[in-house]
């Protein structure tokens, strides 16, 4: 368990250590980088002396997207599968969101429902496609999931231009208020921000992540398939049918995502030039949460924070990729792990030579 | 028909950069090492590419001085994955992973801190394309081939064949590809397994970080975070399609260019005019996911592919 925790952690301190070195090496001060953080989280501009609470409306608004991707990624994890396709499954939970926003007719408080509950369908079918895949031809999910993205992507554009009718081919109409995430009185709370109700959708995804991992039978058994996957057939487990429904499920969290994106933070379907990167983003988190829910949580906001940083560091003069800079050496440290390991098992040998 | 002769020319700049890191790819799977950081590897080749052109320009080799930037930087970059996936024994696909998301964010901020905005400045001509007088009066494959031609167009093809020939008929490519099937056996022999991955993540990186430099200075003004729009996934898609053979990923690179010269002539041919242009660009990898199914039961993918060596393990 000490590891579990003590590697991630590691990691994030590294990538930190290096992305204030990038700045350094690059005539740039660390220090903004780190006054752009804190006053995205707490809203305090230290060098002011000001408060703006809009600023932490919209680190909860990016928080919320990748902790979902990161639920979707760590669900597959945890049964020994890649899901590299979050990015797809949100798209087709944002078609998906799209259409019921525009189509259906329904009283407000219900109508946000059917959209949420269209777009984790469409992501979990966008997802049980490469599963089912893996599981009746043991073809890689990986290579599969990434094709499906590209998939996702080209469709969502068609989608948006040819089926919804977008007037400037870059967007769709506006949706109906009865379709919406939105609230004025979030929205006024935080002096304006995006802020609105897309938070209790992640958190209930949070808990019910939480909840089949680790108390239900079927949880039990996706882990048993993620620890070894024969030891789960020999104890009778049914390995094809667990790896179909954790890629569905992990699908319905990333389609989740693409609804509280669409009918949350925008109020509108959008044509893409190019994928996000909430999928990828999803695996940072995923990985840095060590796959629990409660680290994807703190991931999550980590992240979240990092993202929302970046106008404030751009307006001081750091170049905002250095966010991507540092999230992407996280991932890289990470993936680093058993390299790591076996230095920390060897610099504890030579400590104590009786440790194992 | 006449617009067939006309959309080849297209289809072979399109498929040039598919093809060289399709093959890039090849190297690195085929000693064992899963690369689907291709497409950040790409962003990195691109990126020196645009910079160094643009500083030299208008020098007359500028471009020259570019494509050797690409691939010398991409090199550079693949050297993580190498280190990562075959010292440090990293899970293959998160590092491949972490090289992705590296790309984008570094070469933007490397953008900002030379270029002062989030792209390179434009550069003036990029490459020169050539032609040869004699050939290019061939029907059909003249036009196609020897006329108006990025050199970097015949170096795809060249290096199409070197690829078989290294592959198929050296030592190096027999031993290359005894680490990607059973790496154990490879070792039994005297091979050094560790030497050899590093040698087809680096040949990889170098190919990827050509392709990168084509395709930025062949189809583009500038770098920019969206130059490389996937090219990198496309190549990995024709690697698989082409089931890791030089041959079949020339096929499978050809075909992905022609589907993307289509998406722009299809308004030009009564029978695709109403196939939306978003449909062209899925196909390759829509083609991937069909061929990945029907392909299943006979692996034709390097068996070893994906795991990290453990000389312990039989």
């Amino acid at each position: 368990m000490r590891s579990r925790l003590l590697l991630p952690a590691l990691a994030i301190l590294s990538g930190f250590a290096l992305g204030a070195g990038v700045l350094m090496a690059t005539g740039r001060s660390p220090l903004g980088m780190f006054e752009a953080m804190l006053q995205s989280v707490s809203g305090v501009n230290l060098a002011a002396g000001t408060f703006n609470p809009r600023y932490i409306g919209e680190f909860i608004v990016q928080s919320m997207p990748i902790m979902l991707t990161g639920l979707s990624v760590g669900f597959a994890f945890r049964t020994g599968l890649f899901n590299i396709g979050a990015e797809g499954q949100l798209m087709a939970g944002s078609v998906a969101a799209t259409g019921v926003a525009l189509w259906v007719q329904a009283p407000p408080g219900i109508h946000v429902i059917l959209v949420l509950l269209a777009a984790m369908a469409a992501g979990g079918i966008w997802g049980a496609i490469p599963g089912y895949f893996r599981a009746r031809f043991n073809v890689h999910e990986v290579v599969l999931t990434i094709m499906m993205n590209y998939i996702a992507l080209y469709l969502n554009n068609w989608a948006v231009v040819e089926l919804f009718r977008s007037a400037d081919r870059i967007k769709t109409g506006p949706f109906p208020a009865s379709a919406l995430l939105k609230a004025e009185s979030l929205s006024a709370l935080t002096r304006g921000s995006r802020l609105n109700w897309g938070f209790v959708p992640v958190l209930l995804a949070l808990l019910v992540y939480w909840f089949i991992i680790e108390k239900t039978t079927f949880g039990y058994s996706l882990r048993a398939v993620g620890c070894n996957r024969d030891g789960a057939h020999y104890a009778g487990m049914k390995v094809k049918g667990d790896i179909v429904a954790s890629m569905a499920i992990a699908g319905v969290f990333a389609g989740l995502a693409g609804a509280v994106i669409t009918v949350g933070t925008f109020s509108f379907g959008r044509a893409l030039p190019a994928a996000e990167g909430y999928g990828f983003d999803g695996i940072a988190v995923a990985l840095a949460g060590a796959n629990a829910a409660i680290g994807i949580f703190l991931a999550g906001l980590l992240f979240g924070m990092l993202k929302a940083a970046q106008t404030l560091m751009q307006a001081q003069g750091i170049p905002k990729e250095i966010a991507d800079i540092i999230q992407a050496s996280i991932v890289l440290f990470i993936a680093m792990k058993a390299g790591i390991d076996y230095a920390l098992r060897k610099l504890r040998r030579a400590k104590d030579p009786e440790a194992p | 028909m006449s617009i067939l002769a006309s959309m080849l020319p297209i289809a072979l700049v399109y498929a040039t950069p598919i093809l060289i890191a399709a093959l890039g790819g090849l190297y690195s799977e085929r000693s064992g090492i899963v690369n689907i950081a291709l497409e950040g590897i790409m962003m990195v080749g691109a990126f020196a590419a645009a910079a160094v052109t643009v500083t030299l320009e208008p020098g007359p080799m500028a471009g020259c001085w570019g494509i050797l930037a690409g691939v010398a930087a991409g090199t550079a970059f693949s050297l993580l994955h190498a280190f990562a996936s075959i010292h440090l024994k990293a899970d293959q696909v998160v590092s491949g992973t972490a090289l992705n998301l590296l790309a984008g964010g570094l070469t933007i901020y490397l953008c900002q801190i030379f270029f002062d905005q989030q792209r390179t400045t434009a550069f003036a001509t990029g490459l020169a394309r050539l032609s040869v007088p004699g050939l290019a009066a061939i029907p059909w494959l003249g036009p196609a081939l020897f006329k108006d031609v990025y050199p970097t167009s015949w170096l795809a093809l060249l290096l199409v064949l070197l690829t078989w020939l290294i592959m198929a008929r050296t030592p190096f490519g027999l031993r290359l590809r005894a680490c990607g099937e059973h790496p154990q056996a490879a070792a039994s022999m005297g091979i050094r397994v560790l030497r050899m991955r590093y040698a087809g993540v680096l040949i990889s990186g170098a190919l990827a970080g050509l392709a990168g430099a084509t395709l930025v200075l062949t189809q583009d003004i500038q770098y920019s975070v969206t130059a490389v729009h996937g090219t990198g996934f496309i190549a990995l898609a024709c690697l698989i399609f082409g089931k890791w053979n030089p041959f079949g990923v020339l096929g499978a690179g050809l075909f992905f260019g022609l589907s993307q010269a289509l998406s722009i002539y299809a308004k030009d041919i009564p029978l695709l005019r109403a196939v939306p242009a978003d449909f062209f660009f899925m196909l390759p990898y829509v083609l991937t996911v069909i061929a990945l199914v029907v392909f299943s039961g006979k692996s034709a993918g390097p068996r070893a592919a994906g795991q990290p060596y453990d000389p312990g393990r039989r």
